[in-house]
């Protein structure tokens, strides 16, 4: 309870913060078209007003829950302005990206660690890739599978979101698989296990936490890369294409749905890796009792 | 053929020279340090060209590094106008304005621990959400200009700054708080003289983050309507020309002020946080 109360009482200023914000920021209009019937509202018609105009520059929280609710939970999901069908679009890139992504983090971390050429020509062009603002190839990379033949966004999406969450889990990996300390090598080679059995018995089950930390950030990224996937050229399926079609048709709803509905589901994953993390430790006995 | 020969011969001659280098006594030498993926970056670029020039692929698809070097050399008036609107006027802008807000919420909500344990775990959540979704409501709220643009950047870089910065706030040991405390040190000289330097390897890990987050939300604001230069248009207007070796020019551009940002903010980390142990080695 001590430690629940200072983050309800954070969460609270922000609900009040963001509802005085609204009537600010939405009064605008309601003082407008006030002025333009010839009349002048009392605070509290303003107050009603901003809390339920269709096209707000800031909807208040509860309209968001509302326009949330109806999309998600009262629409059927095969209609194309449910959330969750356009959720699903978003989740199926997100998870092959992160597979992808992970696999070949975990690839090269174990190149890295096995070879120090490639420790020392791969490494800092790995740290330079992230760097590269991978948005500004994204447009690009959904030309190319284009032109290459594969039809669909689920491939460039794939790339994408692959490209952000592969360096977490190689940073993580390469510190990971190094991080058992000359003794325990000393052992293994007193055993005369060969570097494989070092890599499967020592080294692998050491870089579990590592592994599980990097893979929160990387599901996070991964799911950037989805959304921002579907932006350049004009998706129509997807929480991404939801935004660009909310800001195209100056439909605020359609944007603030999508991004809580993207929070919602960032939250959620990241939740969701906190399991099987704290799960694989257990397993492996080295979760805290 | 003798293209797609030379560059697999070039390829296998840089990976043989690297090896030998990598296992030379010369291996912990900075030039070595510097020349191997120097050597590994170069060998890309000739496989590159060589298999592009080899296999006679379009340039509608790939094309090849010559070509686009030819057409950053023919187009610098362009590329450095959408540079100055995407970087300068977006990225950097929007990046100063949020380092400097989170750098003075996080010394503010470091007085309150009420206000440390609510609003830590509040940041480590939003700092995982996918924030570049709030681009088209700031093109909304701030227009198509840079302004909208930094204003992206600028709710980007707020929380990994402060999270870390409050995680920093809170690296000075007891012992080194009690002989602030035997020298009579008010808080302010608490915090210029131990806390502030103390935190500052956390601080500079949340600004070198936040460099690649500018770039990304400065280009992804521009998708959502931009005036007629920057970075995100020019690419997204060039891939509907099939203009590529102008969309590579482009991305050689962000690489290079990307990682040249990155740098910039990790030499500044070295100059400041010379007494930490991992510049020091």
């Amino acid at each position: 309870m001590r430690r629940v109360l200072p983050v309800l009482v954070v969460t609270a200023a922000i609900v009040v913060i963001w509802y005085a914000a609204s009537v600010w920021m939405n009064s605008t209009w309601t003082l407008d078209q006030a002025e333009r019937a010839g009349e002048t509202p009392t605070f509290g018609q303003i107050v009603a007003d901003t809390m339920a105009q269709d096209r707000p520059l800031l909807p208040p929280p509860h309209q968001v829950a509302a326009e949330l609710w109806e999309l998600t939970a009262e629409k059927k999901i095969t209609s194309k302005r449910s959330l969750v069908y356009h959720g699903w679009i978003t989740l199926q890139a997100t998870m092959l990206g992160f597979a992808v992504g992970a696999i070949m983090g975990i690839a090269l971390a174990i190149g890295i660690v096995h070879s120090r050429t490639m420790d020392m020509s791969v490494m800092p062009w790995a740290i330079i890739s992230q760097t590269v603002p991978i948005v500004a190839i994204a447009p690009m990379i959904i030309v190319l599978s284009n032109a290459v033949g594969i039809d669909g966004r689920t491939v460039p999406k794939t790339i994408i979101s692959a490209y952000l969450s592969y360096f977490p889990v190689l940073v993580s990996m390469v510190k990971g698989l190094r991080s058992p300390d000359a003794m325990q090598l000393d052992l293994l080679r007193t055993y005369s296990a060969s570097n494989a059995q070092t890599f499967w018995k020592l080294r692998l089950p050491a870089s579990l936490p590592y592994f599980f930390a990097s893979m929160k950030v990387a599901v996070a990224a991964s799911l950037v890369g989805a959304i921002v996937g579907e932006l350049p050229t004009g998706a129509i399926q997807g929480l991404g294409a939801r935004m660009l079609i909310g800001s195209q048709f100056g439909e605020p709803m359609i944007m603030w749905t999508a991004l809580f509905a993207a929070a919602i589901l960032a939250a959620g994953l990241v939740f969701l890796v906190g399991l099987l993390e704290r799960l694989a430790l257990r397993l492996t006995g080295q979760g805290a009792p | 053929m003798s293209w797609i020969l030379g560059a697999l011969v070039f390829w296998g001659a840089a990976w043989a020279l690297n090896a030998w280098l990598a296992n030379s006594p010369y291996r912990g030498r900075r030039g070595t340090k510097i020349a191997v993926p120097l050597i590994f970056g170069l060998a890309v670029l000739v496989v590159w060209e060589g298999l592009v020039r080899g296999f006679g692929v379009s340039g509608v698809i790939l094309p090849p590094p010559s070509v686009i070097w030819a057409r950053i050399v023919l187009s610098v008036d362009i590329l450095w106008v959408d540079f100055v609107q995407t970087f300068v006027k977006g990225a950097l802008a929007g990046y100063l304005i949020g380092c400097a807000a989170a750098l003075a919420v996080a010394v503010v909500i470091d007085r309150s621990p009420f206000l440390q344990q609510g609003l830590l775990p509040v940041g480590n959540f939003v700092a995982a959400l996918p924030i570049v979704g709030i681009a088209p409501i700031m093109v909304m709220w701030f227009g198509f200009d840079w302004q909208s643009k930094a204003a992206v950047v600028v709710v980007m870089v707020f929380f990994p700054v402060l999270v870390n910065t409050v995680a920093g706030l809170a690296a000075t040991d007891a012992m080194q708080r009690d002989l602030m405390k035997t020298y009579s040190a008010s808080y302010v000289q608490t915090l210029v003289k131990l806390r502030l330097p103390a935190a500052m390897p956390f601080v500079f890990n949340g600004l070198k983050i936040s460099t690649t987050l500018a770039l990304i939300g400065a280009i992804v604001a521009e998708f959502f309507g931009s005036p007629i230069r920057g970075m995100g248009f020019r690419i997204s207007t060039s891939v509907g020309q099939l203009a590529l070796d102008m969309v590579w020019a482009e991305i050689a551009v962000a690489a290079v002020a990307g990682t040249a940002f990155y740098g910039v903010v990790a030499a500044v980390e070295k100059v400041v946080t010379f007494w930490h142990p991992s510049q020091r080695s």
